[in-house]
């Protein structure tokens, strides 16, 4: 976004506008940073080395369901498949923690909103750069307590630590809550960081309503993060002392109550949902009004509903414990508020559809993800509405309906829009082009991948099979063989998507300024940024409007987005919104 | 709070504290200050969670509450709570007194808070002490020798019938005993309670409520203990990190760091102690006030 009359004189910095990357040299001058962008690109590898290790334990357990018996771990006799089994219990225990404790809750904020919510508010840095990085290095310490754990004697209680179970195995679950205590306490501070930042750093001009909508959607995980934490961060101190202590508070044995336990529990892994996304709308609410280069729809509506989805997800933790003992006028109540729940995402989806209703869609990376997270998303919302209905979930609980449906989510929601992010800040992160045919060509491949693997599981579970089964009935078979299929095409989408990304690095095309033509700032300065982002603090005008693409207009030579009238020139722009948007005809 | 307000902008004044991502001086006060609110919450909710276990076996088990707090040393924790109290109030004039630019008063009146943070831990500290000397424990370790108000306990289990006496090694369940009249089931093989009844229709017929064990005292106190633990622990946990903290303020307010111009660690430092006070002041009652 540029303004005219302001542009040509406004370019004061002549020399080379610095890079953030390469300004500062040394390992030292990366693990001590306290650059945002640094540490969100740090977060970033981070993130996807938990995530190969995640998604190939993934692609284990699929593989031990090819066949009935289990193909990697099962046995002649009850006694040597009962001891094989409990290896799979570690796998998808370890798959489970790994996926929503190290990558599905702090790689968004932690990768993408670290780099980008100081550029979209137009400051220098987060409110506490060095609690940025305390709070990136108590995910690596938490991370390596976790692996330390698995060394020692992987956890298998499932990623729920349900008591008394929890309390009575004799693998190394000490070790391993102290690790996710680290990284909630990370999680913390991520949040912390970003809700002072917003309050506090915006720019002059950058009113509430002016945030770009991935803020609020930062905004409000922020707040489920501090709130919620606390709680998790409690109760696995709780857990440790159970084992090390024997205090009873969780062992009915001593008096205690296990249910206690999972009511703790799930108040803070259900908001952690929304944790996971909330943020994932926000890159949508991005990348949908961008690529169908017109206004969003429904600002104030995408906004509010993510403070409204934050704050009823706190009131919903219940639906997990429909069958657990709970009496049926909390069951009723907890009902009542999923099924509320569901209507700010709904509202959300109204919204992006009608972005895109008469737009002039352009089928880019970015936009192909963020089409298959409308599809993906919706089916993983709609099966939590079914599960969210008490009649049903009393036949689907604990089933692969489950699975499926949490899968759609998580993955179709979550980490989808997650690449879909990647793909979209890529260039500004990097510097960077990608190659966009092989990015397309992944993307769709991931779409038919995904539905592969997890549709079938809605049917299988449907027709009754638990979840966590090592071994399974033969008439059972032709669902899991596919979706095992499935998680093989996705292994292939992931392989070509981390060539291209690295072929990128090291000889993508060098990105422009504004190769999306977005209007939100990060999209005025440099590809990649300067250290302090902006060579010149970013000056807001009276009609900034981050979705607003009237005044940009797209050049070929310079292979990406340029201002009406500076056509040609591709260099940073320091003062937006000078220009009023036309009246919608 | 208005005036804290007013007394940060004089702030703007003194700039060599000034972050580099900040515009003025006045905006990094007024981050450090939501910051610092912010992280008090996440504290309210970390102990949100013992507070609320507080509540479920208060009301699972009342009569447990009522008979374990007697083991505490109410004078002891009146003490505390005086002497934390008067801490919170030097606190607060030490900030005042960074306001104002009082060097010596800021000084005397963080090392009076010094003092009573370690005053509390050390009273604490032996009733901790003298808690261990009676095996007043938590869960598995809580193996009292005498009741409340040093009361000798009467060991039932010589009253009982030698067929009962006999049946702990067989069976591990309830034993009913008819001949104490008053009481309800009993555990036979030990002073640990079994387990709480299971979700509904899942209890056992003998669903009763033990409310005398084998010594003469409520099922489960075990439980009172380790809420009693854990609650004061992390308390006294935080009251630890606060005066290391404010030593580190008085090292730094000796040193001659903090004026008018800026004083926001004394004031973020201030707010926390107020927190570890407020918590304190609702753990009193709840746990040496049952009766």
């Amino acid at each position: 976004m540029a303004s005219a009359t302001a542009a040509p004189h406004v370019h004061a910095p002549t020399d080379s506008p610095g890079n953030y990357l390469t300004d500062k040299r040394g390992i030292a001058s990366w693990l001590f940073t306290l650059d945002h962008k640094r540490l969100g690109v740090m977060y970033l590898i981070v993130g996807m080395l938990a995530f190969f290790v995640g998604g190939m334990l993934a692609e284990v357990i699929r593989t031990q369901l090819l066949v009935p018996q289990g193909l990697i771990f099962n046995g002649q006799t009850p006694q040597a498949a009962y001891a094989a089994y409990k290896h799979y219990n570690q796998v998808f225990t370890l798959h489970g923690i790994i996926m929503v404790f190290m990558v599905l809750i702090p790689v968004i904020p932690g990768a993408l909103g670290n780099f980008t919510v100081p550029l979209l508010l137009g400051a220098k840095d987060v409110a506490f750069p060095r609690l940025n990085l305390l709070s990136f290095w108590l995910y690596v310490f938490g991370t390596v307590l976790a692996i330390i754990s698995t060394l020692l004697g992987a956890v298998d209680t499932g990623w729920t630590f349900y008591t008394p179970f929890s309390i009575q195995t004799e693998t190394y679950v000490v070790v391993m809550v102290l690790g996710l205590f680290l990284i909630g306490f990370s999680s913390i501070l991520t949040g912390l960081n970003f809700i002072v930042s917003i309050h506090k750093l915006r720019r002059p001009g950058m009113s509430w309503f002016r945030l770009p909508l991935f803020l609020w959607a930062t905004y409000a995980t922020s707040i489920i993060q501090v709130a919620a934490t606390p709680v998790i961060g409690v109760t696995l101190v709780l857990l440790a002392l159970e084992r090390i202590m024997h205090i009873g508070i969780f062992n009915p044995a001593l008096g205690g109550n296990p249910l206690l336990f999972q009511d703790f529990f799930w108040f803070y892994s259900h908001p952690a949902v929304y944790i996971m996304i909330l943020p994932a709308m926000g890159i949508i609410s991005e990348i949908v009004p961008v690529f169908s280069r017109k206004h969003i729809f429904g600002y104030e509506a995408i906004a509010l509903s993510s403070l409204a989805i934050a704050l009823i997800g706190f009131l919903v933790w219940g639906h997990h414990m429909y069958v657990n003992g709970q009496s049926a006028e909390l069951d009723a109540i907890f009902s009542f508020l999923t099924f509320l729940v569901a209507v700010p995402s709904a509202i959300k989806v109204f919204n992006w559809l009608g972005t895109m209703y008469k737009g002039a869609i352009v089928l880019h990376t970015p936009m192909l993800y963020a089409i298959s997270f409308l599809i993906l998303f919706t089916i993983g919302g709609l099966t939590g509405v079914i599960l969210g209905a008490l009649a049903t979930n009393v036949v689907l609980h604990d089933t692969y309906f489950v699975v499926g449906h949490f899968h759609y989510v998580m993955f179709g929601g979550t980490i989808i829009a997650f690449l879909g992010g990647l793909h979209y800040w890529w260039p500004k992160m990097f510097g960077r082009m990608y190659n966009e045919t092989l990015a397309r060509i992944a993307c769709i491949l991931l779409f038919i991948g995904v539905n592969v693997t997890f549709f079938p599981q809605l049917i299988v579970g449907a027709e009754g099979m638990p979840r966590r089964y090592a071994h399974y009935l033969p008439v059972y078979q032709p669902y899991m063989v596919a979706s095992s299929i499935g998680a093989y095409i996705q292994l292939a989408a992931f392989l070509l998507m981390a060539g291209y990304l690295i072929h990128s690095l090291a000889r993508g095309k060098k990105a422009p300024v504004n190769p999306w033509g977005g209007g939100s700032l990060e999209w005025t300065t440099s590809s990649p940024p300067p250290e302090d982002n902006f060579q010149v603090a970013p000056e807001i005008g009276d009609h900034y409007d981050p979705y607003d693409y009237h005044h940009l207009v797209y050049d070929a030579n310079v292979g990406g987005y340029v201002h009406v009238d500076s056509p040609g020139h591709d260099a940073p722009v320091y003062v937006v919104g000078s220009i009023p948007r036309p009246v919608a005809g | 709070m208005s005036e804290a307000a007013s007394v940060g902008e004089r702030q703007n004044q003194g700039c060599e504290h000034l972050a580099h991502h900040f515009d003025t001086p006045q905006q990094q006060f007024d981050a450090g200050k939501l910051g610092m609110w912010l992280f008090l919450t996440t504290e309210l909710l970390l102990f949100s969670g013992l507070f609320c276990a507080y509540a479920v076996y208060r009301a699972l088990h009342p009569e447990v509450f009522r008979y374990a707090s007697q083991y505490l040393d109410m004078p002891s924790g009146l003490a505390n709570t005086l002497i934390l109290l008067t801490s919170g109030l030097t606190m607060a004039l030490a900030v005042r007194f960074a306001q104002t630019g009082k060097k010596i008063g800021l000084a005397i009146c963080l090392f009076l808070t010094i003092c009573g943070g370690l005053g509390f831990l050390g009273l604490h500290g032996y009733e901790y002490f003298t808690n261990y000397r009676q095996k007043l424990l938590w869960g598995l370790d809580y193996n009292p020798t005498r009741g409340p108000h040093g009361k000798p306990l009467t060991p039932i289990l010589s009253m009982m019938p030698p067929k009962v006496r006999a049946k702990p090694a067989e069976s591990p369940g309830w034993t009913r005993l008819d001949q104490l009249g008053k009481v309800g089931f009993i555990v036979s093989h030990s002073d640990i309670a079994p387990a709480s009844p299971g979700p509904s229709g899942a209890a056992p017929q003998e669903k009763i409520v033990a409310i005398a064990s084998p010594y003469g005292q409520p099922a489960n106190v075990q439980l009172f203990f380790s809420i009693y633990y854990l609650m004061t622990g992390l308390h006294s946990l935080h009251v630890l990190v606060g005066v290391i903290l404010i030593t580190w303020l008085l090292i730094r307010a000796i040193r001659g760091d903090f004026g008018p111009g800026y004083y926001t660690p004394v004031d973020l430092i201030g707010m926390y102690w107020g927190l570890v006070d407020m918590i304190w002041m609702f753990l009193f009652p709840l746990l040496y006030l049952i009766h």
